[in-house]
């Protein structure tokens, strides 16, 4: 039973894109059409309803309207509506009323999305049709929109009434406190210090401090409650996401972070309240993290680690969160590697910080990664005394990451090699020789250098290293001309027609690496003008904001930067994810005949965004160099 | 031929027990298929509009008089007030008992050649009853679908076939009637053209090539919303529009 449908099939014929299919595809669409009547005056689509068709106006006039109720566009006979909701979650973005007696033509989703997959001109045009800022830009904040980590702010999920006791109450009131209040912290606060502007938060104890740091130490209850509170506060505004809430108490490895408004405590969010909101599971797998007591148990425990990273992007979180979670995961095995190795080497003979480079130090790191680390040594370090010690200490720890999953680096980039173990005098050194030389052949691979973070140990010298960098970086043209200079090795890989370009054999054949090609080359583009601005940062999104925020780049192109940066990582993560469920090897090859056509020219989208990048750079950093 | 004249017949008061007098045609009737089509039931008349499940049928015909005449071809669209859903319609080219005339060639473009290749009615007649099955019928002058459908069944299974319907035209003409002045309703003239076509216009549905049964389905399907979005609502019951 065929039945054809002239009439339908003989008007989308004459309207585009239809009329750039063939006949064939025509009629076969013209057979899955819906067709409903609406009265002038009707909703047709209602704001955020889920959304099913394409709507093709056969006949009559709509206004689609702004989420505000203002005019957005009036459309009549031949035109089409509702591409975008469809695009990106499926739900209505701009409503539409009818204001004349309106016949529509609806194609389902399933169909749509298959014409765009299976003929180029249809998906062109739902593209070029696309309203003001780019597709890529709406790829990416759909994809936000869609998230629960992402858009809850702590605020949205903060059970717990603000409960306070002054710091000369006794520890015994505070356990009464927290008892009548069924809570399990309490903030501290200076009755004397507080004044209208400052509410004098001087601590926080909670159920753990009772446990540690009085029953098990015999300290008398009847004593002071700042005798055993904790003083380092670390507090989250309630307007942040819940999403930076989980990481910050995963990177302090804390569960109780007092939540401000405008700096006055309001709440405390506890670690059970996050996981009851989102059964996080790379919360669990960081907790346990440091139950373990062996390599043997870490590396027993790792192999959690793809189901971790499977579930996060399944949840539809963003590059951002995925990536700092398994920076956080990787960071939390190298602190208990270590807290190990100190066990079973003894305590160390001087002060040192064991930095973590590159991707995990700038909260980007994927599944797997190369283990790019080092050391940071007490200038009291003498190499013939303590030199052994330290090498023991790195080995346990690289062995360690090795058998957890974290790849031996290629390059000898880890604090095995003396080469990377150096007092904080030697690397500031070594940056300065860095810096000053300036050539582009020098630098070629310090870039993973310029991105460090302290995982463990002094972490205040890593700190003091970047303002170090950052400093000496800053406005020296000369050395931000051989960084740009070397940011331009690794090219997008889009032909001159906007195609792609593929590996032309081997094992990678017709395959594209978005690391090398893609996320890599930003990174780089990003960290120039980090250093060029001062930025502090290591992660790229948040140098990005500072690169904005210090005017550097024309308007809107850290935009365009920052979403070329996630839909490259996204497109790479998801898949990842999908090699992991599939029992594949993990790399970083994807072949663009797996992709979508959504996503094929999202990419490239985003690939001609770090095409221009480059192209600024290299305006913006070479020329009026000093020629030497 | 569903080229329909301008004025219908006076409509007898409808009647409104559908579902007792299917349950009753279920026992009598002798037909396998006839005896599904009325099992499978007919809503009642309280149920409102926007829960009915509806089809519109369309039926080209060699000419106006179903004692002579027979069926050439049928359209069917099953449809609600919502949606119009054509990846379920349907369309059959049948050959008719009675030779084509160069008329109704002229009318519907089904030419001998089209017929001679078409099965006789009855290949298809299980097809049919099971697409209609359950859902109140449509039509657009309801004389010639209701009388051909049964003069076809009665020749071929010995039995005729009874259903309710939904009559855009009677419908239209109800409307138009309402709104005559009062020296036109006494003098008894005509109102407004009552053509599908005609009808259509009137709610600012496009244009549709008329005589193909399946895109005439489609007209009416599309028609029937746009009265009752103009005259009616989703909750008038259907009792107040079947015959």
């Amino acid at each position: 039973m065929h039945a054809e449908q002239l009439e339908i099939a003989g008007f989308l014929e004459k309207n585009p894109p239809f009329d750039e299919l063939s006949q064939e595809a025509l009629h076969e669409l013209a057979q899955q059409v819906e067709v409903a009547y609406y009265r002038a005056g009707s909703d047709i689509l209602n704001f955020a309803e889920p959304l099913q068709d394409l709507y093709v106006i056969r006949r009559g006039a709509v206004e689609t309207y702004r989420r505000t109720g203002e005019l957005y566009n009036r459309l009549s006979d031949g035109d089409v509506f509702g591409q975008m909701g469809l695009l990106m979650n499926q739900r209505v973005r701009f409503p539409v009323k009818a204001i004349e007696d309106t016949l529509v033509y609806c194609i389902p989703f399933e169909q749509f999305r298959d014409y765009c997959d299976r003929y180029e001109t249809f998906a062109d045009y739902f593209e070029s049709e696309s309203e003001s800022s780019s597709l890529l830009r709406k790829a990416v904040s759909a994809q936000h929109d869609n998230n629960d980590l992402t858009t809850v702010k702590v605020k949205g999920l903060m059970p717990r009434e603000l409960v306070t006791i002054t710091n000369r109450a006794s520890i015994r009131e505070a356990a009464e406190l927290m008892t009548a209040n069924h809570v399990s912290s309490v903030l501290v606060v200076n009755q004397s210090q507080r004044e209208a502007d400052d509410p004098g938060l001087v601590g926080i104890i909670t159920d753990r401090d009772l446990r540690e740091r009085v029953l098990a130490c015999g300290i008398d209850p009847a004593s002071s409650v700042d005798q055993i509170m904790s003083s380092r506060i670390i507090t989250l505004d309630d307007n942040a996401y819940v999403f930076e809430a989980m990481l910050l108490m995963l990177r302090h490895n804390i569960h109780h972070l007092p939540i401000v408004q405008r700096q006055k405590p309001v709440g405390v969010l506890a670690l059970s309240d996050l996981i009851r909101h989102e059964s996080q599971s790379s919360i669990l797998l960081v907790r346990s993290i440091f139950k373990m007591s062996s390599i043997e148990e870490l590396k027993a425990h790792a192999r959690q680690l793809p189901a971790v990273f499977v579930r996060m992007v399944k949840e539809d979180a963003n590059s951002h969160m995925i990536g700092s979670a398994m920076a956080v995961i990787g960071r939390s095995f190298k602190q208990r590697l270590l807290e190990l190795a100190e066990q079973q080497f003894g305590p160390p003979p001087v002060d040192y910080c064991f930095l973590a480079l590159g991707s995990m130090a700038r909260d980007e790191q994927l599944i797997y990664t190369d283990q790019d680390n080092a050391m940071v040594l007490d200038d009291s370090y003498r190499e013939e005394e303590h030199g052994g010690y330290f090498e023991q200490v790195a080995k346990f720890v690289s062995d360690g990451l090795a058998d957890c999953g974290y790849a031996y680096c290629d390059g000898e980039v880890m604090a095995t090699n003396p080469k990377w173990r150096m007092t904080l005098s030697g690397w500031k050194q070594h940056f300065s020789d860095w810096i000053d030389e300036a050539s582009p052949q020098a630098l070629l691979n310090s870039n993973i250098f310029f991105d460090l973070d302290g995982v463990w140990g002094r972490t205040d010298w890593a700190i003091d290293l970047r303002r170090f960098i950052t400093h000496k970086s800053k406005n020296n043209r000369k050395f931000l001309a051989s960084m740009a200079r070397n940011a331009l090795n690794r090219k997008p890989p889009l032909g001159f027609f906007k195609e792609f370009v593929l590996e032309k054999d081997g094992q990678h054949k017709d395959s594209m690496n978005l690391k090398r090609r893609g996320t890599a080359p930003l990174s780089d583009v990003i960290r120039v003008h980090a250093l060029a601005v001062g930025s502090m940062a290591v992660n790229s999104f948040e140098r990005l904001d500072d690169v904005i925020e210090a005017g550097l780049l024309p308007e809107g192109k850290g935009t365009d930067l920052s979403d070329a940066l996630e839909y490259i990582s996204i497109v790479r993560i998801r898949h990842q994810a999908k090699q992991i469920e599939s029992r594949e090897t993990v790399d970083n090859n994807v072949h663009p005949i797996h992709l979508t056509s959504f996503d094929r020219r999202n990419l490239k989208e985003a690939f001609q965004v770090v095409s221009s990048a480059q192209s600024f750079l290299k305006y913006r950093y070479n020329s009026n160099i000093p020629m030497k | 031929m569903s080229d329909t004249p301008n004025t219908p017949p006076p409509a007898k008061a409808p009647r409104q027990d559908w579902p007792e007098y299917f349950d009753q045609l279920a026992l009598q009737c002798q037909n396998h298929w006839l005896h599904r089509y009325y099992a499978g039931g007919v809503v009642s008349g309280d149920t409102a509009m926007i829960n009915t499940p509806l089809v519109a049928m369309d039926f080209e015909t060699t000419g106006m008089n179903a004692a002579v005449d027979d069926i050439v071809s049928i359209g069917l669209v099953p449809f609600s007030l919502r949606r119009i859903f054509c990846r379920e319609s349907a369309h059959w080219l049948v050959k008719p008992r009675q030779a084509l005339t160069e008329g109704s060639v002229l009318i519907h473009g089904i030419t001998h050649s089209d017929i001679n290749a078409a099965p006789d009615l009855e290949v298809i007649l299980e097809a049919l009853l099971t697409a209609i099955t359950g859902r109140i019928l449509v039509v657009h002058y309801r004389h010639i679908e209701r009388q051909f459908l049964a003069q076809a069944l009665l020749e071929r299974l010995g039995e005729a076939i009874t259903f309710p319907v939904i009559d855009t035209m009677a419908i239209e003409h109800t409307v138009l009637r309402r709104r005559q002045g009062l020296v036109d309703r006494m003098l008894k003239r005509s109102p407004r053209g009552l053509r599908l076509g005609d009808c259509r216009e009137r709610y600012g549905l496009p244009h549709y090539h008329a005589h193909h049964a399946l895109t005439d389905a489609l007209a009416t399907a599309e028609l029937l919303q746009a009265q009752i979005a103009y005259h009616f609502s989703e909750d008038t019951p259907l009792g107040e529009l079947w015959l």
